[in-house]
């Protein structure tokens, strides 16, 4: 078990997503950074399917009541064991009683935290993946206590690969969404052409950017969006969904962002340039 | 049985959207839903399959190499399925409290749409609804048509928080908020029934192409029902349609 001194901005337990209930209405959610929060639970030899802890900004205190080991990917929120620094994208075995704390990002936007055997918390509808209104809570309170299982054996069936890093990049690759046909050609241009910058309205259900598009485009009726989806609000913005976001929606739905790119805009923060690139 | 024309859009590497007519249509909904089922009867590579008004979308367990060869398969079953493939659809009583303690908007409908209170209710009673889809929240189902004297925009600037239960409008549909959350509709009452039970295999106990039909409860009925719904002892009356 390890105990909560301090919840941080935003820390949830993720794993690797809610699948085949979303024509209940049910989002998919899991791990925003996929990609780093595989290479967490593949350091310690764990399935990708493991739960594990998603930091947000400013990162949590935590104090272990067992034996385990752990590894921290994603961006860099200067983890620190007991107040002596520690190594990012590595195992790290502690102990009962060790206190792990996390500062304030120094770059990107989001860190995991994986624990050898993964998270023992709730399960709903197959995914221990926290979502408002479906697990019990939707993200991690001051003295919560975190089920994990004792390890105390050495690690074995380690990762012994290349470990990638977390993708900091301002290309998102795309591919041309179900509108895409609709807009003017001047609109394509400057959507594929301009550079925008993320507004502060980010969360784990979508990225606002602040420049517009004027267009011309009418509301589709209520259809299908997937993390990834860029819709273009009648209003000109441009909305792009991530995990937490509703299954469906309404606007025009201009681009899809590939499985990477999705990973890479969670890394970014307020005032990011982002640039779209399609590859199809 | 209708043939329409389908067309298909890679969405992702995983994903293919096949488009309807774009429509609010029974007809088109209702062949939505049914080849649905032959898609799933027909494929195993298939994680999900997802429906909407007038699309459906095929999420696929690996990347789709060969999208020809896809649509090519989808064609055939289409043009050759069987209306056997129909699952029963219901017609569901979901009782309604329209008391001015749940009515939040009742007001403010009549006042625009220049209708007597009492004849909201009646309007919102009278129509049976056709369930559409299941989006935007788990378990919000989205119902038309709505009567045409009830069609209000959204609001503009959307309420911060929506009370569980709350029966809405926007437009020409009418939903129910399965859960508290922000929202633009015109609240008209409130319902006290389970709209989304997590811990069961099928947590809506409707399905696009089933029916639901609102009645008036007063408030004491609503905290009975209430209570009923806390020990699950309610059990929504519903009948079979045959279509």
């Amino acid at each position: 078990m390890i105990k909560v001194l301090d919840p941080g901005f935003y820390t949830s337990i993720q794993d690797a997503g809610r699948f085949g209930c979303q024509n209940y209405g049910v989002p998919v959610s899991g791990s925003m950074d996929q990609g780093s929060a595989n290479m967490a639970n593949r350091i310690l030899g764990n399935p990708n399917s493991k739960a594990l802890l998603e930091l947000t900004m400013i990162g949590c205190v935590l104090k272990f009541e067992c034996n385990t080991h752990i590894s921290i990917t994603g961006s860099d929120m200067d983890p620190k064991l007991n107040n002596l620094s520690i190594e990012m994208y590595s195992s790290l075995e502690v102990k009962k009683g060790d206190v792990l704390s996390f500062g304030r990002v120094i770059d990107g936007f989001r860190t995991y935290l994986a624990f050898k055997g993964g998270i023992d918390s709730e399960k709903v509808m197959n995914s221990r993946s926290m979502y408002n209104g479906l697990t019990n809570q939707f993200k991690l309170n001051k003295n919560d206590e975190v089920h994990l299982n004792d390890f105390s054996k050495e690690l074995t069936g380690k990762h012994e690969g290349l470990i990638k890093k977390m993708v900091m990049s301002n290309i998102l690759e795309c591919y041309k969404g179900p509108e895409f046909n609709m807009l003017s050609k001047q609109n394509k241009e400057f959507l594929i052409e301009k550079e925008y910058s993320i507004s502060n309205n980010h969360n784990r259900m979508g990225y606002v950017l602040n420049q517009k598009i004027d267009n011309n485009l009418k509301s589709i009726i209520t259809s299908h969006v997937l993390p990834g989806t860029v819709q273009l609000t009648l209003g000109g913005r441009l909305i792009i969904l991530m995990k937490d976001a509703q299954t469906t929606g309404g606007y025009p739905r201009v681009l899809q962002l590939t499985a990477k790119s999705i990973d890479i805009l969670s890394q970014k923060k307020t005032s990011s340039i982002i640039k779209f690139q399609l590859i199809n | 049985m209708n043939n329409y024309k389908l067309k298909y859009f890679l969405f992702n590497s995983n994903c293919l959207l096949i488009n309807w007519p774009e429509e609010i249509d029974e007809k088109i909904n209702n062949d939505v839903n049914d080849f649905k089922n032959v898609i799933e009867s027909n494929f195993n590579n298939i994680s999900e399959v997802r429906s909407s008004y007038c699309s459906l979308l095929l999420i696929f367990e690996k990347k789709i190499n060969n999208i020809v060869e896809l649509e090519n398969k989808l064609d055939e079953l289409y043009d050759s399925r069987m209306t056997l493939d129909k699952k029963d659809r219901f017609l569901w009583h979901i009782p309604v409290c329209y008391d001015k303690t749940y009515a939040l908007d009742i007001d403010f409908v009549a006042t625009q749409n220049k209708v007597h209170t009492k004849e909201i209710i009646e309007k919102h009673c009278q129509q049976i609804y056709t369930v559409y889809l299941i989006g935007f929240l788990p378990g919000f189902l989205y119902l038309g048509s709505l009567d045409k004297m009830l069609h209000i925009p959204r609001k503009k600037e959307p309420r911060l928080r929506v009370p569980k239960g709350a029966v809405a409008i926007a437009n020409e549909q009418t939903g129910i908020y399965p859960q508290e959350s922000p929202g633009g509709w015109n609240v008209l009452g409130n319902t006290p029934i389970c709209l989304f039970d997590k811990s069961k295999n099928n947590p809506c106990f409707a399905k696009p192409g089933d029916k639901i039909q609102f009645f008036q409860i007063t408030k004491n009925d609503y905290k009975e029902i209430e209570k009923q719904v806390g020990l699950g002892d309610y059990r929504i009356n519903k009948k079979t349609i045959n279509d």
